[in-house]
């Protein structure tokens, strides 16, 4: 087990280089060069010339991947262009109100998602599940962008049920602000994740042994909540895990609709300040959590089936 | 039904009727759609939109969409066919707009399937037909792309390339082969090396005519089903870019109207909004059911 663990550890590193590699590619060689655009038209050779000194763009193209190589290992981004402040700092900054948004949405989310599926499934082919199904299609196939929007204008500026955004530093204040984000992220993603449980969930209905199970008399509610159940834990864990790096980010659009400064709104900021060297830092950090998210994955099959050989 | 009654009767059946011929997977899965009202009904929205997007792409329709018809922010009224959606802040047709925005959402979900279906097939036929390094370097290229959130890399491509129409096409094509790729290559393992492909081989022919020839044909309805999926993110993903501003400058799209939409929805202009909802909201649908259809029509593991 410990072998596998390491073997999959030392998997890591070239994806992770790789990853580097990409993003180093797509800005550093690709994308032009940033000086032109912070300084503006009227900028004179000379500053020019010094603000690529002080970013090291005047540098040859390894050392400058080394080095961002070494930011990306001592986690050190260097400081935003926009604010100025430490990108590793800002990260951790964010990180507070990005998890205590997610956290609870996505508790809820896979809890509700989870039961309804099951509940489906077991009732497959009558018309709960298929109204259940026509309700997933439907609500995959509008526009989150519209969620947050109509949400946000019956809820809170119609309605007044919530405040329409805001963010509080201090714990049960903060309630009040998250509780609409969370209800729509959970709308949002309810459609979605009922019907992957659901197929899920039913691609172990037809399975030889369900058929041994009923044939040893087995009653049906206790072939669905003993055998089926357990054996569609591989696959609901799987989703479970694979989602949770990508809470990092927050359902970054969320966030900025709804003022709370997470990473997800860290993100958006600079999206519109052109502010290279954080979005360069928040793409490379998601998709290191991701490898690791996958790793956790793979280890966690080997504990929940039996069956899945450490190779 | 034929050939069975044939023998029953005891007639010899060489005389009666032809060899009965197989029905190819094409021929069968194009049965099972014309079966499936729901999916011709997708078909027929996806057609329409098609129709829509080449109509005012050539200025049949909705043309031109910046003239200025009315006052500002005059709501939907049935006086002419320019005003059943009402006006935005300009005083131009909300309707046209949401057409012309199905123009760029159509053409960024083509474009996209166009640069990515090519990549995707070819490194992950090559990756599965040769196996070993070649393999070894297409699997660490993908997982590594996938590995970069799809929203994360989207955003800095577009952003690296440069705000614009012709930069989201390259932006969505990069990124969006890779799950083709995924299944290309499994199928290839699976396939190069059956009783057919090994024929072929000692018939003289050559790499590319197996992969190609030979291999290809019968994995290609993968790209069918792998395309509407394909094209369903590629306008959800336009909505989103355009929304951030990384996307369409200058011209309507429905990323850019719901991003209006932000402001005026405390006014009570509710129209724009609406229009660029409901329309995405009909061709995601399709596309979301179609891709059901045509899986379950293509894929002979489901088949029951």
């Amino acid at each position: 087990m410990i072998a596998y663990i390491i073997r999959r550890l030392l998997n890591t590193i070239p994806i992770i280089f790789g990853v580097t590699l990409i993003v180093f590619i797509l800005f550093n060689l690709v994308g032009g060069d940033p000086t032109y655009q912070m300084l503006g038209r009227h900028a004179n050779a000379q500053q020019i010339a010094e603000l690529r000194h002080e970013y090291g763009f005047d540098q040859p193209k390894y050392i400058q991947f080394f080095s961002y190589l070494k930011q990306v290992l001592t986690f050190d981004y260097g400081r935003s262009y926009a604010t100025k402040q430490p990108i590793s700092q800002m990260i951790l900054d964010g990180m507070g109100p990005s998890l205590s948004l997610m956290i609870p949405s996505f508790l809820l989310t896979t809890i509700l998602s989870v039961s309804i599926g099951l509940m489906v499934a077991y009732f497959r082919g009558r018309w709960i599940d298929r109204l259940t199904v026509i309700f997933c299609v439907l609500g995959m196939s509008l526009p989150m962008l519209a969620y947050i929007l109509f949400g946000q204008y019956f809820l809170a500026f119609k309605w007044g049920m919530f405040p329409i955004s805001g963010y509080d530093t201090q714990w049960p204040d903060r309630m009040q602000y998250l509780l609409m984000p969370m209800f729509i992220f959970v709308a949002v993603s309810l459609g979605y994740d009922v019907r992957f449980y659901r197929t899920a969930i039913l691609e172990e209905v037809n399975q030889d042994y369900v058929r041994t199970a009923r044939a040893k008399g087995l009653s049906e509610p206790r072939i669905f909540f003993k055998h089926v159940l357990k054996n569609s834990m591989v696959p609901i864990l799987t989703n479970i895990v694979i989602e949770i790096p990508l809470l990092i980010l927050g359902a970054f659009l969320l966030e900025s609709f709804f003022g709370i400064p997470g990473l997800g709104s860290i993100t958006i900021d600079a999206v519109h300040n052109s502010d290279f060297p954080v979005i360069k830092a928040m793409t490379t950090l998601v998709a290191i959590l991701y490898v690791f998210g996958n790793l956790a994955t793979d280890i966690l099959y080997t504990l929940v089936d039996p069956r899945v050989s450490l190779k | 039904m034929t050939t069975q009654a044939a023998v029953v009767e005891g007639v010899n059946m060489e005389q009666t009727t032809p060899t009965p011929q197989g029905r190819s997977l094409w021929n069968d899965a194009l049965i099972r759609i014309k079966r499936d009202r729901v999916a011709l009904f997708c078909l027929g929205i996806v057609l329409l939109y098609a129709v829509v997007a080449l109509l005012t792409q050539l200025g049949v329709l909705a043309s031109p969409w910046d003239k200025v018809i009315g006052e500002a922010y005059q709501a939907p009224s049935f006086q002419s066919p320019e005003f059943y959606l009402g006006t935005d802040l300009f005083g131009r047709s909300v309707l046209y707009k949401v057409l012309h925005g199905t123009r760029i959402a159509m053409s960024v979900g083509l474009m996209s399937s166009l640069l990515s279906v090519p990549i995707g097939v070819l490194l992950g036929a090559v990756a599965g037909y040769f196996g070993g390094w070649v393999d070894e370097c297409v699997v660490w290229f993908y997982t590594t792309l996938s590995s970069i959130p799809n929203i994360m890399l989207l955003i800095a491509v577009t952003f690296v390339l440069g705000k614009g129409l012709g930069a989201m096409y390259v932006a969505l094509g990069i990124t969006a082969w890779v799950s083709l790729a995924r299944v290309i290559r499994g199928e290839f393992i699976k396939h190069k090396s059956r009783d057919y492909v090994i024929a072929a081989e000692s018939l003289g022919a050559t790499h590319k005519s197996r992969i190609f020839k030979h291999i290809l044909p019968n994995v290609s309805h993968f790209i069918i089903i792998n395309l509407s999926i394909q094209f369903m993110s590629a306008i959800k993903a336009e909505v989103i870019l355009s929304f951030l501003g990384l996307g369409v400058q200058g011209q309507p799209s429905w990323g850019v109207m719901i991003d209006d939409a932000k402001l005026e929805l405390s006014r009570g202009v509710w129209w724009q909004l609406a229009g660029a909802t409901i329309a995405m909201f009909f061709i995601v649908l399709a596309f979301n059911l179609l891709g059901d259809s045509l899986r379950d029509a293509l894929d002979p593991k489901i088949k029951q």
